[in-house]
């Protein structure tokens, strides 16, 4: 399975995506400069945390205007795996690839620390394979990553399953004190109707080796190669 | 030519984290007559143009294309000669 790893300016995450993907699940994998005009050959794309163009204007505003993201749009509507990590995520939602905003934390603090996530929806290529009932120990690294939508399309995506990951504590209550920035209804990762685009805060790629502190954030990317080597039988 | 001065401001209904802040800080220097504080962002674009409906129209267009986010953001502008 290849993995493209999509390099902005100002990306920062990009690296540790590509150790994982090339030292961890040992996958080949490329980076794919933001000026590329064609995604193909990948069959997952992972856009990256870090600060895409400064942050400047809104967080990943401009970087939605890559040649690249127009071959991204149309690899997704084609069906393609891709995961928005972070500053990625934020790509997505403004790229409209993704309902939703992200915006200032309301604690006004940079936050970087372990969070616990609640699996919300298991019917999903990065979430399939993963144990029932299993939180997924991720840290977060991030001073904008309030999710905000309105109610009418908060209830939507609950009924169409698209909230995928919700911050709970170590014991897995879905409480205020265990939301890190203010997101509404604690949402930590969303995805788009067809369940094939996948926007998250928390940084999986920084939690898949022991010595990082845990391995959960592999479950994601165990569960996408076997999606995707279960498409190809 | 033109100048676009736009305002733009988290939506009444979006939680305003910043604001909230600078609320409290001018409590805290004395004021105490502070109802709410919004903080937002103020551009100002240079247009070469002098047709006052062809900016408007542009302007609207770039605020909606990159500008501002209509998710949370709200904005109003106006149009000034020079």
């Amino acid at each position: 399975m290849k993995f493209g790893v999509v390099v902005f300016p100002g990306s920062n995450c990009d690296l540790d995506a590509y150790h994982l993907v090339k030292d961890v699940i040992k996958q080949p994998v490329d980076y794919v400069w933001h000026q590329e005009e064609s995604v193909t050959g990948y069959d997952c794309i992972i856009l990256p945390g870090g600060f895409s163009y400064g942050d400047y204007l809104r967080c990943g505003a401009i970087a939605r205007f890559s040649p690249v993201m127009k071959a991204v749009k149309e690899f997704a509507l084609r069906g393609g795996l891709v995961i928005g990590i972070c500053n990625g995520f934020q790509v997505l939602v403004e790229a409209g690839l993704l309902p939703g905003a992200l915006y200032r934390n309301t604690v006004l603090q940079f936050r970087c620390q372990f969070t616990h996530l609640k699996v919300e929806n298991y019917e999903t290529p990065f979430t399939e394979t993963i144990e029932r009932g299993r939180l997924l120990k991720i840290p977060i690294a991030h001073g904008e990553g309030n999710y905000y939508v309105d109610n009418e399309t908060l209830r939507q995506l609950e009924s169409n399953g698209q909230i995928i990951f919700r911050y709970a504590t170590e014991q897995g209550e879905v409480s205020d004190t265990a939301n890190p920035n203010g997101s509404v209804y604690n949402i930590a990762g969303v995805c788009n109707a067809n369940k094939n685009v996948l926007g998250m805060m928390p940084h999986p790629e920084r939690a898949g080796e022991a010595i990082l502190g845990s391995e959960d954030g592999l479950m994601i990317f165990d569960s996408i190669l076997k999606h995707w080597e279960g498409s190809r039988l | 030519m033109l100048i676009a001065q736009i305002k733009v401001l988290l939506k009444e209904s979006v939680l305003d984290p910043q604001g909230q802040a600078v609320e409290k800080a001018l409590g805290t220097l004395g004021y105490n007559n502070i109802e709410k504080v919004r903080v937002g962002k103020y551009l100002e674009i240079m247009l070469a143009e002098n047709n006052r409906e062809a900016a408007n129209k542009q302007v609207r267009e770039m605020c909606e294309r990159l500008l501002i986010n209509a998710v949370i953001e709200d904005y109003t502008f106006t149009l000034v000669e020079v």
